[in-house]
């Protein structure tokens, strides 16, 4: 009788599991037609091009406060942490590499990205949520009007324009408060830190490297947090449980893909 | 001398999922320039019916033909096209919410035509002065009324004229000055613009003096039709529940349920 | 918002955002040197180029004058086949000799080169006659063991 029970619900899991993998992949496969449809109707966001400039003011220009501060202490806390672990190894003129390699490598894309997808695609995911919840992304297609093309696709546009910026932004930002902390507060050699800086951090290398990570994030997020709009239950719960979704899968993909992008850029044989 | 009807459904069936279906055979002939009600209670698939006619869902079975387009075997471009021939006012307004009245109802101008800028400004303020809302050009949806956003929604509806006016519920949760507002818009913009219109909606008295021709609907299947009238004078028992307001008769008061006694008694058991 | 100002907002925001690729290019990378110089290639084969990589520097008297731009291995030699982009401003004798050494103790690879006294310079597409190889710490290990060892032999045989 146990037996039977216990087989039953072994059985039952095993189909909730089969569920939920295959749900995953079909709503995967959805989410990529959507965004080929997507980019396939993106004339509209270029031509008309003051709807795309809302979405990088919306996007980009009300995340400028977050990312800035953020940078700044995260490149603070990097002065403070990396002079204390060099200066054991007397390498403390070393900071200057230290702060600037960290942040534009990985931590400029990567920080500036999750609070990226927490501040600007949460908002997106909710509004596109929002519109679908009343009826607006319906009546549009009732005027004839392909709301892919006149909601979606700007906001997406938006979101991969603000991205590099903003991730640029916070490594500047991150820099200055490690030199900031490094320099004024602690006192490590002012020359040293901007001469050994510049020797180390190569352009191609390192500061093109973060800038390709930053757009590719930014496609990632930009594309989930529409996605997850313009798939939400069209109910308060449904609209909430979206913008969870986004924040999480967002973050997800960000720290995934930089797995990925630094093993192909920042190591491998005699071209590393 | 007869124009072809507007909406002409022969034998309609659908179902969201295969072997659940939500119409069954449906027949309806909506000839022009008539207003003609679709009624019935919550959940009788006439939202459903709606929908198929905007082209949202496609039928499994029958046929429909919608502006003289046969609805089944249109592709997203004339869907699209078809469409621009169509308005339709959803049941809370659906406005966009971040523009204000005036672009709501400018939008299909800005949309669809090369129209000069001047020119869209005049035709806008037009259709806004027809629901008598020209004065709230300028406020944002936020700042209206519900009644005030729906009239809006109509006039944002009628912007290209279309032939055929499609409402969803357009008198849910008004006041019944605004009840009245509409449902006159309604029946005067029908008239004016030579429009057809099909209002789907549970509401006998408001509906009963605008329409021209009413479809009763009950579980996915039409059950009557005819002019008002006839249907008040009608003895077939759901037409009766429902024109007159009975709590009990076809649809019945009480959800199905086991004997009363029996659960009582089941309960007392249990503890 | 009117669209002025937004775009404004946004106009300023994108001005910011190349501002700061701009000093992270500038202020705190290298690309105000060495990127778009003429340079010239030269060759140079090495028995061993320990840990050298592709655009490590190549300095002479400590200042960087090219950089590595490929390192192949020849099958009938057997040996390494480094290729350098050398800054084309600087002139080197034919007879200048490449080495391969380390910044600091634990530092990168660069090669090191040391201009010799013949009349003719390098041209584009030359190979360099004298190398030394990287020095490999295994090799140094078991080379002062070998010598360590062969010391006590002696001074056993010394002895006898």
């Amino acid at each position: 009788m146990a037996e039977r029970a216990l087989l039953a619900g072994l059985r039952d899991g095993l189909e909730r599991l089969g569920g939920a993998a295959t749900s995953r992949i079909w709503r995967l496969g959805f989410a990529s037609r959507f965004f080929a449809h997507m980019l396939l109707h993106s004339g509209t966001a270029f031509r008309r091009f003051h709807l795309t400039v809302r979405e990088i003011y919306f996007a980009g220009v009300l995340s400028l406060i977050i990312i800035l501060v953020s940078g700044l202490f995260v490149g603070m806390v990097l002065g403070l942490q990396g002079y204390h672990t060099l200066q054991r190894y007397g390498s403390s003129e070393a900071l200057g590499i230290l702060v600037a390699l960290s942040l534009v490598r990985e931590l400029g894309p990567v920080v500036a990205g999750l609070l990226f997808a927490s501040r600007a695609g949460s908002a997106i995911t909710a509004e596109i949520g929002l519109m679908k919840a009343t009826e607006q992304i319906a009546a549009m297609e009732m005027m004839a009007v392909d709301p892919i093309a006149r909601v979606v696709a700007p906001r997406f546009w938006g979101g991969v324009i603000s991205m590099p910026l903003l991730a640029a932004l916070f490594s500047a930002m991150g820099i200055f408060g490690g030199y900031l902390v490094g320099v004024k507060l602690i006192g490590v050699d002012e020359g040293a830190f901007w001469s050994q800086m510049q020797a180390a951090v190569d352009v191609r290398e390192d500061i093109v490297n973060g800038i390709i990570k930053s757009v590719v994030f930014g496609i990632a997020v930009a594309w989930i947090a529409v996605f997850e709009g313009y798939d939400a239950q069209p109910t308060a719960e449904g609209v909430s449980s979206a913008t969870t979704r986004t924040v999480v899968t967002s973050s997800l993909a960000i720290l995934a893909l930089d797995f990925v992008l630094t093993a192909f850029m920042f190591t491998g044989g005699n071209g590393g | 001398m007869s124009r072809p009807p507007i909406v002409e459904i022969e034998d309609l069936s659908f179902g969201y999922e295969p072997g659940r279906p939500v119409l069954h055979g449906i027949r309806l002939r909506i000839e022009p320039g008539t207003v003609v009600g679709v009624m019935g209670q919550s959940g009788c698939g006439k939202t459903t019916l709606l929908r198929i006619i905007a082209g949202w869902l496609k039928a499994q079975s029958g046929r429909a033909r919608v502006l003289g387009e046969t609805l089944g075997a249109l592709d997203e471009a004339r869907i699209f096209a078809l469409r621009r021939r169509m308005g339709m006012l959803f049941q809370f307004g659906a406005l966009f919410t971040d523009m204000s009245a005036y672009d709501n109802v400018a939008f299909q101008m800005h949309e669809h035509t090369d129209l000069p800028p001047e020119m869209i400004r005049d035709l806008a303020l037009l259709k806004l002065e027809a629901v008598g809302l020209r004065g709230a050009a300028h406020l944002m949806p936020a700042e209206l009324s519900g009644g005030m956003a729906r009239r809006v929604a109509l006039a944002r509806a009628i912007a290209l004229d279309p032939r055929l006016m499609l409402y969803d519920e357009p008198f849910t949760g008004l006041d019944p000055i605004s009840f009245g507002v509409i449902a006159r818009l309604i029946r005067r913009l029908n008239d004016s613009l030579g429009q057809t219109s099909i209002i789907v909606s549970h509401d006998v008295e408001e509906c009963f003096g605008i329409v021209d021709y009413v479809y009763m609907m009950s579980a996915g299947r039409i059950v009557a039709e005819g002019t008002p009238e006839s249907l008040r004078r009608s003895e077939h028992p759901f037409v009766h529940q429902f024109v007159h307001g009975e709590p009990d008769g076809p649809i019945p008061f009480h959800y199905p349920a086991p004997g009363y006694a029996a659960d009582l008694e089941a309960g007392a058991a249990g503890g | 918002m009117k669209r002025s100002t937004i775009d404004i907002w946004v106009g300023a925001f994108v001005a910011a955002g190349f501002g700061g690729m701009l000093f992270l290019a500038l202020k705190v990378g290298n690309l105000a040197s060495f990127s778009t110089d003429q340079t010239y290639e030269v060759l140079a084969k090495f028995a061993n180029i320990g840990g050298l990589k592709v655009r490590a520097p190549i300095k002479s008297a400590g200042v960087v004058v090219g950089r590595v731009s490929d390192i192949r291995f020849d099958n009938e030699s057997y040996e390494a086949i480094v290729t350098f982009n050398v800054d084309a401003r600087y002139q080197f004798p034919r007879d200048t000799s490449a080495k391969i050494l380390t910044s600091g103790l634990l530092g990168e690879q660069y090669v090191g080169l040391e201009a010799g006294g013949d009349g003719v310079m390098l041209k584009g597409g030359d190979r360099l006659r004298l190398t030394q190889s990287a020095v490999v710490l295994e090799n140094l290990i078991s080379q002062f063991l070998f010598n360590k060892a062969a010391e006590g032999k002696d001074e056993k045989d010394a002895k006898k």
